[in-house]
C-alpha cells in the first residue's frame, strides 16, 4: 500500500483544531502551553461552544494566546485575571468564563485575586499552568519553584531558609468550599495529554451547571528556563516536579 | 484486523523540539537532515511501513503541525 493510498481526507483520524488559528506560536519548541492551547481549543470545538466562550489571558508567555484560539478574550494584568473573571461572569452569567495563568501570575502576583475568586467559588474555570519558573522575564523562582533547584534567582538553588517552601496552591484552594473540583494533570505523552483533556471538559460542564470555580494545575515544563532539550525537561519534569505536585483529582464535587 | 497510517508534518512550522519523536510506539518519526525555513531540523515519518495512525505524536506536539491518517487493511 503507497503512502498516497493512506493519505486522503476520508482517512483522516487526527487534525488541527478549526479553533486554533494559522498564527505560528510564538513559544519555544516543545514547550507545554502550545499543546494546552490545543487541548483548550479541542475542548471547546467538542463541547461546541466556541460563540459563548470568553477567556482571560495572563501575564507571562501566554500573554498572546487571544492570538491563537479563536473565541473572545480578555488581557489581565499581571495577576488579576481572576478578578476580570469575576467581573465578566457577572455581567455574563451564561457564558463560559476561564482564566489561564501561569505561576508567577497565579502564585505569586496574582495569590490574592484567586484565593478569592475560588472563596466565592465563582463558576468560572482555571487553567493554571505550573512551569515552576518565571519564563517570559528569564527564569526567576516563583513561588511554586522546587527546593534546590537552579533560576536566575537562585543561583545555589531554592533554600526555604531564605524563600520558602514550593507552593502547593491547588492543594490550598481544594480548602475553600467554593472550590468545586480541583486535579493537577500534564500533558507530556500522549495518555496525560488525554486524561488532561477530559478534565477541561469536566471542568467546563460543572461551569454550565454552576457548580461553583473549578480549577485544573497542568504541571508543565520550561524547557529554556530550565536549560534542557524538551525531552529532557519532560523527563526532568516528571522525576523531579511529580513528587511534589502529584497528578491526580485533589477535590471532585462536581457529580459528573 | 491490521491497521496502516502515515502523518504529515507541516515542515515549516515544525520546531524540531523532537517530543513527538520519543512518543512514537513505533519508531516511524526521526528528525530531518535538512532544516526548514526556520532553520529547524523538522520531523517526519521516516519508514511509512511502522506507523499505525494512533494520533501519539499529534497529541503531544506542541506546535499542532501533524495530521495523522489511518486505514483498515
Ligand atoms: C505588574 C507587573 N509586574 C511584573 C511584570 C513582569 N513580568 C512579566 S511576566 C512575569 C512572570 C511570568 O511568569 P509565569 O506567570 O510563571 O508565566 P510563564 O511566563 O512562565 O508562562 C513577570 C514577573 C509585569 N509584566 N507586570
Amino acid at each position: 500500500m503507497n503512502i498516497s493510498d493512506i493519505i486522503k481526507p476520508e482517512n483522516k483520524v487526527y487534525a488541527k483544531s478549526k479553533l486554533l488559528l494559522d498564527k505560528e506560536m510564538h513559544y519555544c519548541p516543545g514547550c507545554s502551553h502550545g499543546t494546552i492551547h490545543k487541548i483548550i481549543a479541542e475542548t471547546i470545538d467538542e463541547l461546541n461552544i466556541q460563540e459563548q466562550v470568553i477567556g482571560i489571558s495572563p501575564v507571562g508567555c501566554a500573554v498572546l494566546a487571544y492570538d491563537y484560539i479563536d473565541i473572545d478574550w480578555q488581557e489581565a494584568a499581571h495577576g488579576r485575571a481572576p478578578a476580570l473573571a469575576t467581573a465578566i461572569k457577572r455581567l455574563y452569567p451564561d457564558k463560559y468564563v476561564f482564566t489561564y495563568q501561569g505561576d508567577g501570575d497565579l502564585a505569586s502576583i496574582g495569590t490574592g485575586e484567586i484565593v478569592h475568586v475560588c472563596n466565592r467559588g465563582d463558576n468560572v474555570t482555571v487553567i493554571f499552568v505550573n512551569n515552576a519558573i518565571y519564563g517570559m522575564t528569564g527564569g526567576q523562582m516563583a513561588p511554586t519553584t522546587l527546593e534546590g533547584m537552579k533560576t536566575a534567582t537562585t543561583p545555589k538553588g531554592r533554600s526555604h531558609i531564605s524563600s520558602g517552601f514550593p507552593m502547593k496552591i491547588t492543594e490550598m484552594l481544594a480548602l475553600l468550599p467554593g472550590v468545586v473540583y480541583a486535579t493537577r494533570q500534564s500533558v507530556d505523552t500522549p495518555a496525560a495529554e488525554r486524561k488532561a483533556k477530559k478534565s477541561m471538559i469536566k471542568a467546563f460542564k460543572s461551569q454550565k451547571l454552576k457548580k461553583g470555580t473549578s480549577f485544573i494545575e497542568i504541571v508543565s515544563t520550561c524547557n529554556s528556563g530550565w536549560k534542557m532539550t524538551p525531552v529532557e525537561a519532560n523527563t526532568w519534569m516528571r522525576e523531579n516536579m511529580f513528587p511534589v505536585f502529584p497528578p491526580g483529582d485533589i477535590k471532585d464535587e462536581t457529580g459528573l | 484486523m491490521a491497521v496502516r497510517g502515515a502523518i504529515e508534518v507541516d515542515v515549516e512550522l515544525c520546531k524540531g523540539c523532537g517530543v513527538c519523536i520519543v512518543n512514537c510506539p513505533t519508531g516511524a518519526i526521526v528528525l530531518s537532515k535538512s532544516v526548514n525555513g526556520k532553520g529547524y531540523n523538522y520531523s517526519y515519518m521516516d519508514d511509512p511501513e511502522k506507523c499505525t495512525g494512533c494520533t501519539n505524536c499529534a497529541a503531544v506536539c506542541p506546535d499542532t503541525v501533524i495530521t495523522v491518517y489511518r486505514v483498515k487493511i
